[in-house]
């Protein structure tokens, strides 16, 4: 089996978020990326067919040159090889076009990604792919058994979950359940030593078509501080949430 | 021209999201001097959505539409489009929405924003607003594609009434075959989810053990809200994984969050920022989840939840 797993590169959870040049660029400055946390379900489920079903392992990434530490990263977790396309990545549509490309050139059985990324939250790339390869996909999936040819996959649902099969090819949007939080992997030195050797190959983007782009960004405006109610009173709390806050 | 929201239901009835993407979509038809269409699949009472400002109801029914399938509903949304000459597709953010969303982007070769938390800022160039950064910032997308696809955050926008005569047409569009089948569906029952409920009641590491769950079950069952918990609890196996909220579990956007026992680390704050009111009960003064809410009390769960109970279903008696 040949698993591709998309790896997004985004600030680390606790970081600031600021922005410059006019509250129109991100501003990375300090800021420590990884690999997003849902694509980190992905790639240790990847890991797990590799070593338990026997699967070869490929990471890809769009971005510039900035993102390779974070493909090195997944190379010494246990991945195989890494492709990077040399391309920023702006907008979900081109990042899909671009994996799609590759894809369609060099067929993998199974594609893996997080079900978003945590800096813009699109959560697109994966259903794109599938829609643009025609593949079946299943999103928000929370987990994943391969015999063979045919799947078996669990996504979340509003309030539950649903159960579906299909035969691969197959792309993933997963998420926690895909593997428990605690069986990820962190590097460990050997890992790191390896990866090193590994081939991570750089390929050009094919397509400049835009869909959306970024005008602006925002911070939520300060809210006020917090009102605060005597222990024994709390009568007043609901008085406030009744009156003020219109809640209840 | 026309925009087309896409309403969806269980068992034949609108989940209330579909109120508020009609309410939206009809403003946005608005913007764009334009009529909004509303697709339906195996409902029966669309008058409903008259009231919102569907113009156009397009009611497809077929017992092959039973169970969602994303590429299916895709098919559909792509035939209704090239009908109705859509230049927008509005959906809301439930999990099936979330699903066919990029599926649908794909089909019409439109550029898809999802998280809108507000009305086009501008239609030409199409711009609207979308929360980012797991709820930490906000983004301006332009969509700068003919058709534009966009989901919007539930409780963002509002259900709003704006009468107007509309028609309901029957729809028979083909229905493609997909090749992935659903084996089984296994919803938790009886119980407000966390995705649909206006109030959500959560927990933390503070109550100390599964044991003491009780007192928040009974709040929320006073308040009619679901129950949550964070990270911790959920992997401390005291909640089902189902209840944990957060930047790596569930969003919340209900009107009223209550956290207690929970100290309102960075990652948990994530994915409770878009709920309208917080409230938060904590025996540390210090604790960061003060400087996220609206309303506090500093003091023991154990003494203040159970006052609240009783209270609350005083006030409950008195406001029935
Ligand atoms: C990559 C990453 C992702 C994460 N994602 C999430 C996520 O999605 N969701 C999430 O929740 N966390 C997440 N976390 C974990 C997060 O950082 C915190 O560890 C977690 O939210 C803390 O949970 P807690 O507040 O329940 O527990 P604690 O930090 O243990 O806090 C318990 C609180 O209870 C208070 N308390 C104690 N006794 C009482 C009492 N009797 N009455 C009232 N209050 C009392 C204490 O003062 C304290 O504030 C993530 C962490 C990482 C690194």
């Amino acid at each position: 089996m040949k698993i591709l797993v998309c790896i997004s590169n985004v600030p680390d959870t606790t970081s600031k978020i600021n922005f410059v040049e006019n509250d129109t660029k991100f501003d990375s400055n300090g800021v420590q990326y990884v690999i997003n946390p849902y694509d980190e379900f992905a790639l240790t489920r990847a890991m797990w067919f590799k070593e338990k079903q026997g699967a070869s392992v490929t990471v890809i990434s769009v971005g510039d040159a900035s993102i390779e530490p974070t493909l090195r990263k997944a190379l010494a977790i246990g991945a195989d090889n890494a492709i990077r396309i040399n391309t920023p990545a702006t907008d979900g549509f081109t990042v899909a076009k671009e994996l799609a490309e590759v894809i369609k050139n060099d067929t993998y059985n199974l594609i893996l990604a997080g079900k978003e990324s945590i800096d813009y939250n699109g959560g697109m790339v994966p259903g794109m792919i599938a829609g643009l390869l025609d593949y079946n996909f299943v999103n928000a999936c929370v987990s994943l058994e391969i015999e063979g040819e045919k799947a078996t996959i669990a996504r979340e649902i509003d309030g539950g979950k649903e159960v579906l099969t299909c035969n691969l090819p197959l792309v993933i949007a997963g998420q926690k359940g895909l593997v428990e939080e605690k069986d990820l992997r962190i590097p460990n030195m050997r890992g790191i030593m390896m990866a090193r050797k590994k081939p991570l190959t750089i390929i050009e983007p094919t397509t400049n078509d835009t869909a959306t782009a970024t005008t602006s960004f925002e911070k939520p405006t300060a809210k006020s501080a917090c009102k605060l109610v005597d222990a024994d009173n709390v009568d007043e709390l609901i008085n406030l949430l009744h009156n003020e806050a219109k809640v209840i | 021209m026309s925009v087309l929201v896409l309403a969806e239901s269980s068992n034949g009835k609108f989940k209330k999201s579909s109120f508020e993407v009609t309410s939206y979509g009809k403003k946005v038809a608005e913007q764009l001097n334009t009529n909004l269409v509303v697709l339906t699949v195996n409902t029966t009472d669309n008058e409903t959505l008259y009231k919102y400002g569907a113009e156009k109801v397009l009611n497809v029914s077929n017992e092959a539409l039973t169970t969602f399938n994303a590429k299916t509903i895709a098919n559909i949304v792509k035939q209704a489009v090239e009908k109705e000459n859509v230049e927008v597709v509005i959906l809301d953010s439930n999990a099936n929405a979330l699903y066919a969303a990029p599926l649908i982007a794909v089909n019409i070769n439109a550029g898809y924003a999802s998280n809108t938390v507000a009305l086009p800022s501008s239609t030409t160039p199409f711009i609207v607003k979308r929360k980012a950064f797991s709820n930490k910032a906000f983004n301006n997308c332009e969509i700068s594609t003919a058709i534009k696809v966009i989901s919007l955050a539930k409780n963002s926008y509002g259900i709003f009434e704006n009468e107007v005569s509309g028609t309901t047409e029957s729809f028979t569009p083909e229905l493609t075959s997909s090749n992935l089948t659903s084996e089984s569906i296994e919803q938790t029952t009886g119980k407000v989810t966390i995705a649909d409920a206006d109030i959500v009641v959560s927990g933390g590491r503070g109550l100390k053990g599964p044991e003491n769950w009780g007192m928040i079950e009974e709040l929320a069952s006073v308040l009619n809200a679901a129950t949550a918990c964070s990270k911790p609890v959920s992997d401390l196996g005291w909640r089902p994984h189902s209840e944990h909220v957060g930047q790596t579990g569930k969003p919340v956007a209900s009107n009223l969050y209550i956290a207690i026992g929970i100290s309102g680390a960075i990652q948990h704050l994530a994915g409770i920022n878009s709920s309208k009111v917080k409230v938060v009960i904590n025996t540390d003064a210090e604790a960061p989840f003060f400087k996220a809410a609206d309303y506090g009390i500093i003091g023991d769960a154990f003494e203040v939840v159970p006052k609240l109970i009783e209270k609350l279903k005083k006030f409950k008696a008195n406001n029935a």
